[in-house]
Formats: structure tokens, sequence, C-alpha cells
């Protein structure tokens, strides 16, 4: 049975892509990719759970979606 | 250049076989006097079952090689009886330094936990781990330990095994029941057979320099990712016997390993890392490349392959020499009651069973600590810096940062020889499940201080409490097999209530414990039709029945 929210979750969605692009917005690819390794890293921890984890792997690896 | 250490010399010995008419016939000859060979002698000697060790050399180790040994390998040398000057001489060390860049990211303390008769580490020359088997060996009148002669030829059949072994005095031929080989992780016997251990080489090179320094750096184990003085790679520092430190450098797969073995290559690296201050004599180097892989089926025909040459793993974690003793260990006390009748044949198979998924744990932990250190792209690479950038502040990090995960005895739960708590119904679920390993606990017995795992090994132990179990049981529950000891728990004193909180046994309750002291079966109320079944199923007669 599938765990990850799929569903809004957000108490905020503008204010969250908002955030996520500005914080882009003037960093080099290096450094983005950076900033994303560091983001993705934080928010796993958080979320811990392995199985959602991996679902959420798993739809993100599907590129042609 | 070694100085610490000078190899001792065993001399050649003719054996009373190369003089007799016609092949003399052996039940156990193992090949190769590394740690898994002895290993495996040694094993089969505390279970009562002679065996021929043939090594084509006259010494241990030259050079270190495998530096860090884990308590369940002690464990295991404490059975044969030689981890006392193992642990004696070695180094205990628990505290680690990890850096990136030039930055400590963190250290740890492994916090070894108390109430065990041996350490959790120690780290000890490959040669010294070898000579004190070399003497125990020489006490247990059961091995028949012949240097420099060497197995040149090899007829397997699955009756047994013809061999042609070669010396300073000529070819003699020899016959044995089982043929267990342990001649390294290019086993020549593998590739005779036609064999293949199948699996990852890393394009990767790195240099080992053993070098001996005075200076006072303390007993941890330092790892750095991307240092100053060494850039884009990794380097480990690590303290072994006789103040000789492991330094470990990370080359790259386009180092030429001719070159960087050469002294005026090494110098300057380690002056660019400890300074030009600090003196060090250079004590053995060795550039290697490693594997990850192991064989499809560690055994062909009565040719059981032990170690390396069954299954090889990176060095990260100390999971090479560790699974290779625990490997052994799985197999002897199998292979001693088959030849003795006491288990049929197919028992051995579960070597390979229990095994394959052992050396599965292992390759899987050491490749990933491997892919941590060697990024295999630039996005691998950024999310190794950011893991260790992030683990400076952030605790989370540092379960994710890997140069090694240190090598724990894996468990046999799904083993078809274990007898699951699920198939008895049983509710006794606190303590050790089956398929695990023993935990040690330090207890008196008749008046003297000892350790449980001393009462447990090589034949089946029934530890139980025998509260409310009337002296007509204890009869029926003795007679069970020989092969099997009943131990009462309250027989033991509890010195530091350890035996309680790790076993967790109230009256009538009791564990089957294996020769190699893995638990069998686990009974909420003792019965001897429960601990037969499950001793029947330890030792392979119902392995082809279901195991819920």
């Amino acid at each position: 049975m599938s765990k990850l929210i799929t569903e809004n979750h957000f108490s905020d969605a503008d204010a969250f892509y908002a955030a996520l692009t500005d914080a882009h917005r003037e960093l080099s690819t290096v450094d983005s990719e950076r900033l994303n390794a560091r983001l993705i890293l934080l928010l796993a921890n958080h979320i811990g759970d392995k199985q959602v984890l991996l679902e959420a792997l798993d739809i993100a690896a599907q590129l042609e979606q | 250049m070694q100085k610490t250490y000078s190899n001792p010399i065993y001399p050649y010995r003719k054996s009373a076989d190369q003089e007799a008419q016609r092949p003399v016939h052996h039940p156990v000859i193992i090949i190769g006097a590394g740690p898994c060979g002895m290993a495996a002698a040694l094993d089969l000697a505390k279970q009562g079952q002679a065996s021929v060790i043939l090594d084509d050399n006259n010494t241990v180790s030259v050079g270190s090689r495998a530096i860090c040994f884990s308590k369940r390998t002690l464990e295991i040398m404490d059975r044969y009886g030689c981890a006392q000057p193992m642990v004696e001489k070695g180094v205990t060390w628990q505290k680690g330094k990890v850096f990136f860049k030039q930055e400590q990211v963190y250290e740890f303390d492994l916090l070894p936990e108390s109430g065990h008769k041996l350490p959790a580490f120690i780290n000890l020359q490959q040669y010294y781990f070898e000579e004190y088997m070399v003497n125990q060996i020489a006490k247990e009148p059961l091995i028949d330990l012949r240097w420099m002669h060497k197995l040149v030829e090899l007829d397997s059949s699955a009756e047994g095994n013809q061999l042609k072994v070669e010396t300073e005095d000529g070819v003699y031929a020899l016959s044995c029941d089982y043929l267990l080989v342990a001649d390294g992780a290019n086993s020549k016997i593998r590739t005779e057979l036609g064999l293949e251990s199948k699996g990852q080489v890393f394009q990767d090179r790195f240099l080992i320099a053993d070098v001996v320094m005075k200076a006072d750096f303390p007993t941890e184990r330092w790892f750095w990712f991307d240092p100053e003085f060494h850039p884009n790679q990794s380097v480990l520092l690590h303290k072994q016997a006789d103040d000789v430190w492991r330094i470990d450098f990370q080359l790259g797969w386009d180092a030429d390993p001719e070159e960087e073995k050469q002294e005026a290559k090494i110098r300057p690296r380690i002056e660019a890392m400890l300074g030009k201050d600090v003196e060090f004599e250079l004590e053995w180097a060795s550039v290697y490349t490693f594997q990850c892989r192991k064989m499809d089926d560690f055994i062909h025909n009565r040719v059981i392959f032990m170690g390396d040459a069954a299954h090889q793993v990176s060095p990260f974690g100390a999971r090479g020499a560790n699974g290779g003793v625990q490997s052994v260990e799985n197999l002897a006390w199998k292979l001693a009651r088959v030849l003795k009748g006491q288990a049929p044949a197919t028992l051995i198979d579960s070597y390979n069973e229990e095994r394959q998924h052992g050396a599965a744990e292992n390759i899987l932990n050491s490749t990933r600590a491997t892919d941590f250190i060697t990024p295999k792209n630039d996005i691998s690479r950024a999310f190794r810096d950011e893991t260790l950038r992030l683990a400076k502040h952030y605790p989370f990090a540092r379960s994710l940062v890997n140069s090694g995960r240190l090598s724990m005895p894996c468990d046999y739960q799904h083993s078809s020889l274990i007898t699951k708590s699920s198939a008895l119904n049983t509710g006794f679920d606190a303590g050790i499940a089956p398929g695990f390993v023993c935990l040690d606990a330090p207890i008196g017995i008749n008046g003297e201080d000892g350790w449980l795992l001393e009462q447990l090994g090589n034949r089946f132990v029934l530890l139980y409490n025998g509260e409310g179990i009337d002296n007509d049981e204890l009869k029926t529950l003795s007679s069970i097999s020989d092969d099997l000891v009943l131990l009462d728990s309250r027989e033991l004193e509890d010195k530091e209530g350890m035996l309680a909180e790790r076993y967790c046994m109230s009256g009538g309750q009791g564990y089957l414990i294996r020769p190699d002291q893995y638990v069998a079966a686990k009974f909420e109320q003792l019965s001897r039709e429960q601990i037969n079944s499950a001793l029947q199923r330890a030792l392979g007669y119902q392995s082809a029945q279901e195991n819920p």
C-alpha cells in the first residue's frame, strides 16, 4: 500500500515554491546542485520512513512521466 | 623494510605419508595455512575431527594485510584457545575521527557495551594473528600442518578427492573425503576446476603504507575525505601493535603500482600528511586493487571453498578476514558431524545456504562504503560532499557518512536449519531470536569467574531455566542426544544481571544453541518432542520440509 502523500499537503504551496526558486535564483548550476543535494538529504532524514522515500524516488525517476 | 617483525620460518618436514606404498587417506585435507585454513583445522579439532593442512610456503603473512579483527572473530578464536595473545598484543580502539578537506567533521566513540569478555575490535597485524594460530595448532594433536607441501594436482569426484602433493623430496599422493580450499582471492584450485568468483572489480588503486612512528597520535581511526595533503582521494590512518601505523592512500585508477610502491614516492606523501618534522620509518608497502565478488556455489563435489577463495570484499569495514573466519566456523561443526555419521551429508549444503547470505551481506556493505568513498559521477560526489558538510553541524548526516560499516556477525533467521518461533507458537519473544548469535555475559560457575560463551560451542547446548522442572523431565531431556549438553542457568551466577537481561528466561524456558553459538530454536516450555525436532532440523534432517 502506498504511503507517500501525493495529494496537496502544503500549508502554503505558493510560498514554498517561491522560496525554493528564490534560493536558486543567484546560483550557478554547480551550486544549485549542491543546494538540491543538501535539501534532499535534510528532507529525507525528516521523512525517515524508507517506504515513503523509495516511493518518492520511484516517481521522481520516471522522467518521461 | 620490515623491522618490528621478522617472519618465523616453519621448516619443511617429511611426512610418513610420503613413504607409504599407496596414497594415504585423510577425511579432511585443507589447502592454505592462512587465517581461514587454520581456523578450519582448529574448529574441526574442537569437534574431535582430525585434519591435514598443506601450505606451499613456510611462514605467516608477509606484510600485514588484514588489521582489524571484530569481537565475533575474537570469540571464535577464544573457542579455539588463541584469543588471549591476540587481545594482549592487539590495539583496542573505540574512537574515530572523520575529516573533510582540512576540517574535522565529527568524531565518534563506539562505546562498547559492557559485559563481554572480548573487545568490540582490535587492530593487529595479520602476521601476529596467524602466528598465534600456528602456536595453537602446535598444541592440537588432531592437526597435521605441513609447510612446503604444495598441491599440484587434484582429481575431484562426487565420492572424494585424489591429490598429488609436491615437496623438496618429490611428489606424493593423498586422498581425502573432503578438501577444504582456502588458497586466497586468486585461488588456483578454483581456476583449475573451471569455477568462477563473480562480481565487481573497482577501478581504483590503493597504497597501503605501514609506518613505524613514535609520534603522539591517539589510538583512533582517522579517515579523511578529499584532504588538502592528498586532494580528491581518501586517506585512512589506524594504529596497529608495535607503534606501526597503517596508512591507506587512495590513488585512483591511473596510478602506476610499481612506481607508487617506491619509498621515494611514498615518503613525500606521508610527509605531506604528518608534517616534515614527524619521524617515521616505512615498514611495509603494497599497492592493491580490489573486487567484491563471490562464487555462486561454495561447494563443488567434495571440494569446499572458504575465505577469499569463496568470497572477496573491499577492505572497507574489515569484512575479509572476519567474514572468512565466520564462514569457517559455520562449516566446521557441520562437516565434523557428517563425517561422524551424526548428520546427513546434505547438512554441508547449508554451509553454502547460510554463508551465501553472509557473503552477500558483507559484499553489500563493503560495496556501499566503496561507493561513498569513491563517488561514481558528479552528482554522487555532490551528495557525498554535502553529506560531509552537513555532518559537521547536523548529527543526522553522520549516519550517512560511510567509510566502512564495521563487521558484525550476520544472522541466519531465514535458514532452513533454524526453527522459527512462529513454528512453535511460542510467546517467548524476549531475548535472542532464533538464527542470531549468542551474546556473552559475565558469570560465575563452580565458584569461579567466567563467561557464558565459554560454556557454549563445540556441541549443542540446551540453555534453560530449570525452575519448576522435575528430575524425571530432566532425565528425558538429557537423553535426547549425546551431542546435546544441558545447562541450567540457575547453576550460573549471574554476576551483573546480564544473563537475565540478554536471555530473559523464566522457569521452563530455554534455548537450543548450535555448536557455532547460534540460537537454533527457543522454547516457551521445554518439551522433549520440540527440542528433538529442532535438533533434527538443525542437523539438516528436516531441511526439505517447509519452515513456516
